[in-house]
Order: structure tokens, then sequence, then C-alpha cells
């Protein structure tokens, strides 16, 4: 039987989805039963006091964790987040339950034997319980004792070729979609990208360099599969700046019905023939597209590399031959005054080792807002604080029309007196010679 | 910066600073208002590898004070 009764985390099981509370339960059963004789390093009932104390959160409705505290490893700064239970009488095995965040391969990529790895690794010197993937990426250990900590470091680095990731007011650790592994659309390779960046700044990632977090994410392309452009303090989405590459056959097939549009993903429902002006033409934002006499135009220098129209016909069109990447800054999920998305900040640059054009940004950002940024403030709130322009000023970037969020109500960018002929002054008499009073 | 002498001001600094055991990476900016804050932080951090300070994090803000002085720290040493 059950340790704990547990009736209202059952009824989570009664839903149509998978639950966590079944994946926990499932857990507390095999370390029951021990079938590999595992020597656990917390206790064998941890999964069980798990479920007692979220039963008991969700009687009181609060919360029974207290989380903080000085828990680490030797010479690192984040990667652990300690978590305590306030009520270590009746659930001692959750009495210490810290978090070790491991930094997850580039783009996700993990065999299962290096998986498997991991998952023995915690099991023996953790509650076995991991959350795949936190939200930023990282693979997420969940509860272990404090006793225990620099033991899973040793064997993470040493054994797995593993590092922690990052927590606190660190570079949070780098996240990337699958990039060109396996997606046409990539317009840059996101893996060497994350990797080289995680490398450079592993001072920043692993030891608090900031006033709060920082995150960046690599996207291949404009899908934003990681979602950098909401997610990321600064966010790296590929992009292209020649012209749509456009097979007018393979349109016309999608037209005629031989391609399934979306690449078959919607075949299943009975949306009809494909209509490709309510379906592409008339969805693109900036309208910049027309389908006359059976060929498809495209205005390139008005399109917004959304890849609505790319996404619908991946056979007929493709990204542009000249790729690099946006560099986007200031998203952040909603904290103090709600979500924000990130601005543009570079429209294009290509991405060719050692990315000195892009290390260049990266470190003239950290330099205004460690200078600038109030405690727990993030950089999106700084450049609204200050204004997208101070940014601007400190990071030696010069505005671009692309900078302009809304030209006619609010033109965002000012000159400055020494960027005007003359400056602010005039001379009246040669003035009055053009204009009356 | 004299790093000596900066690291003297900083434990002078936190010690003097009654009823507060836990500082911002900022706080130590203001230290040294003279010096680049990444001067600064890697400072600080030696000295939390030295074993001077320690690093105190709720998960998404780090703070940091003197090692083995404050709450956290002599909760953590009763278990
Ligand atoms: S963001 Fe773009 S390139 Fe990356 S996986 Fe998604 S669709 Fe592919
Ligand atoms: S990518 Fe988007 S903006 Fe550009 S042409 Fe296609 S639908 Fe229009």
């Amino acid at each position: 039987m059950a340790k704990h009764e547990t009736p209202l985390l059952d009824q989570l099981e009664s839903g149509p989805w998978p639950s966590f509370v079944s994946d926990i339960k499932q857990e507390a059963e095999n370390r029951a039963k021990n079938a590999n004789n595992v020597e656990f390093q917390v206790k064998q009932d941890v999964c069980e006091d798990i479920l007692g104390v979220l039963e008991l959160s969700y009687k009181h409705g609060r919360t029974h964790w207290k989380h903080g505290g000085i828990v680490g490893v030797f010479g690192y700064g984040g990667g652990v987040i300690g978590r305590y239970c306030d009520q270590p009488e009746m659930f001692p095995g959750v009495a210490h339950f810290h978090t070790i965040r491991v930094n997850q391969p580039a783009g996700k990529f993990y065999n299962t034997e290096w998986l498997r790895n991991l998952c023995d690794l915690w099991e023996f010197r953790g509650s076995g319980i991991t959350n795949m993937h936190g939200s930023t990426g990282d693979i997420v250990f969940l509860g272990t004792v404090t006793e225990q900590l620099e033991e899973i470091f040793f064997e993470l680095t040493h054994k797995h070729g593993q590092d922690l990731g990052g927590s606190g007011s660190n570079l949070r650790t780098p996240s990337d979609c699958i990039g060109e592994a396996r997606c046409e659309y990539a317009c840059y390779d996101t893996q060497a990208l994350c990797h080289f960046l995680t490398n450079e700044y592993q001072d920043e990632l692993h030891r608090p360099a900031f006033p709060y977090k920082f995150k960046f994410k690599f996207d291949g392309c404009p899908n934003c599969c990681v979602a950098s452009i909401a997610r990321s303090d600064m966010s790296f989405i590929g992009t292209w700046r020649d012209d749509i590459q456009v097979d007018q056959e393979a349109v016309a097939a999608y037209v005629g019905g031989e391609f399934p549009p979306n690449a078959g993903a919607h075949k299943d429902g009975n949306w009809g023939p494909f209509d490709i002006q309510k379906e592409v033409i008339d969805l693109c934002p900036t309208d910049c597209m027309k389908y006359e006499d059976g060929k498809l135009e495209i205005n390139n220098k008005e399109c917004t590399r959304c890849m609505h129209c790319i996404n619908v016909m991946p056979r007929a069109l493709k990204k542009g031959k000249e790729t690099g990447l946006s560099i986007l800054v200031g998203a952040k999920a909603p904290i103090l005054d709600g979500a924000q998305m990130g601005s543009l900040l570079v429209p294009f640059v290509k991405v060719e080792e050692p990315y000195e054009e892009i290390t260049e940004v990266i470190e003239a950002i950290w330099d205004w807002w460690m200078e600038e940024g109030k405690n727990r403030e993030r950089l999106g709130e700084l450049i609204k604080r200050q204004g997208f322009q101070a940014m601007l000023d400190a990071v030696g970037i010069d505005p671009v029309p692309q900078h302009v969020k809304e030209p006619r109500s609010n033109p965002y960018i000012f000159w400055k007196e020494d960027e005007v002929p003359g400056g602010w002054q005039r001379d009246v008499n040669e003035f009055r010679k053009y204009h009356q009073r | 910066m004299d790093e000596a002498a900066a690291r003297d001001i900083i434990v002078e600094k936190l010690k003097g600073k009654k009823g507060k055991s836990k500082f911002y990476l900022k706080d130590f900016y203001a230290f040294f208002p003279e010096e680049k804050p990444r001067t600064v932080k890697k400072l600080v951090n030696t000295m939390v590898s030295e074993g001077t300070l320690e690093y105190w994090s709720s998960g998404s803000t780090t703070l940091i004070g003197l090692k083995g002085v404050g709450k956290q720290a002599h909760a953590e040493d009763e278990d």
C-alpha cells in the first residue's frame, strides 16, 4: 500500500492525458522493488514522500517547499537550486530535495546509452525523478541531498562528459533548435553557434555575473522552434537577405493538388482543395505576394521572413541563398509588467567562425546592462526604462529603419545635436532669406 | 586595482552592514565605483572559490555574503 493516501493527486490521473502523478507512482514502485539492487544514496521511499507533500499542498492550498540556499558545487555559482521541505518529520525523504540542472547537448541530441547512464546516475544518487526538459532546455534532476551534490557533479563531468547548466544571476544554459542537423529551413548552424558560445562564456554560465538571469536562444529560422523571440534576453534568429527561391513548377503542383500543403500536416481534416489565394497570398502579413496567370510573385523587399508561405509550400519555396541571422534583445516572460517580445537590434549578420561580429554585440550589451541594470532587472526592462536609443548609444550601433517599430505613432529614434549639420543653432537672417515671418 | 586591498575593502564593507548578510553583485560594484563591473565580478567570484564569500541562490537570483554568516547557513548546519 502507498505510504501516504493521495486522493486529490489520484484525481489528476483520471483525465485523458498522461499524468506526472502516475510517473512518480511508477518510480516509487520501481524503487520499492529495486530489481537492480541499487544502493540508493537518498531514501528509497523518496518518491512516496514527494506524493505525500504534494497531496498536503493540494489540501492546504499552499506550498510546503522552501527554496533557495547556499547549496552548490565547488567553484560553481549556478546549476544547483536548494530546496527544502517545511514538514521534514512527516516527509523525511524530501527534507532536502535539491534540483540539479544539467546542460543539455546542443539541439537536445543524445543517444539512448547516454540517457540511460544519466538516469542510472540519478536513480543511484537522487530521487530518480527528472524533468525532460526544463524551460531553458536543461535536463532537470529533481531531488537529492546536499552530501550527494559533489559526487553527482564529479560523475557527470568525469564519466559522462557532461556539465551543469546555469541558474541564478548567471548566463542560463544556451538553447538551440535542431537546426541544420535535420531541418532544411535552418539559415545557420544553430548547434555550432550554441556550442561555441556555451564554451566561450563558461565563466558567465557558472558564476554570477549579472544583475539577473540572462538567456540566449538560437533559432535556425523565423519559425522559432525554441521560441527565442519570446523567451530569451538575446535571441539569434536565422534569416536571409536575398530573395525567397521560387520553383514555379512546384507551385503549380501544389495548386494542382499533387503536393499536399504544409507537408501533409493537415491532411486528416476535410479542408477541401488547396486554395493558394486563401491559404497563402491572403495570409502574407505584408501583402507582398501575388498569384496571377499561374505564376507566383513575391516582392521580396516587403517580405518580413515570416515563413508562412515557405511552411505551406516547402517544395516550391525555399529560404534565400544568402543566409545569416538577426539578433533581437529584451524578450522575457511576464515578471513585472507583462510578457515582452524581443526587439530587433542587428538585422543581419553572417554567421562565420570565429563569430566575432556576434560576440562583440553580446559583450557590449552585457557591459551596458551590468553598468545600468538594477538588481533583478532583466535586459528588456532596462531597455524599456532607459529607451532603445540609450541602448543603441551604449553599444555603438547606429539606428537603422528596422529599429523603428511604429514610424508614424512613435518615431522612437531621435537625432542628437552633433548629428545635425549646424546643431540646434541656426542663422536666423539666413533662414529669413527664404521664409517670411 | 590593488587586489589585496580590494579584498579587505569587501570584507570590511560586508561586516559593516549590520542586519544584512546577503548582497547583490551590484552592491559590490558600488564599493569600487572606478572599476569595471566585470573586474569586480571576477574578484568576487575568486573570493567565493577561496572560501571567504559564499553564494546564496534562490534559483532565479544569486546573492553573495561572507561565508557562514546569515540564516540559511545556520539552517543548513542544523541538519
Ligand atoms: S527554428 Fe526553423 S530551422 Fe530551427 S528547427 Fe525550427 S523550423 Fe527548423
Ligand atoms: S515569408 Fe511571410 S512575409 Fe515573406 S512572402 Fe512569405 S508569407 Fe509573405
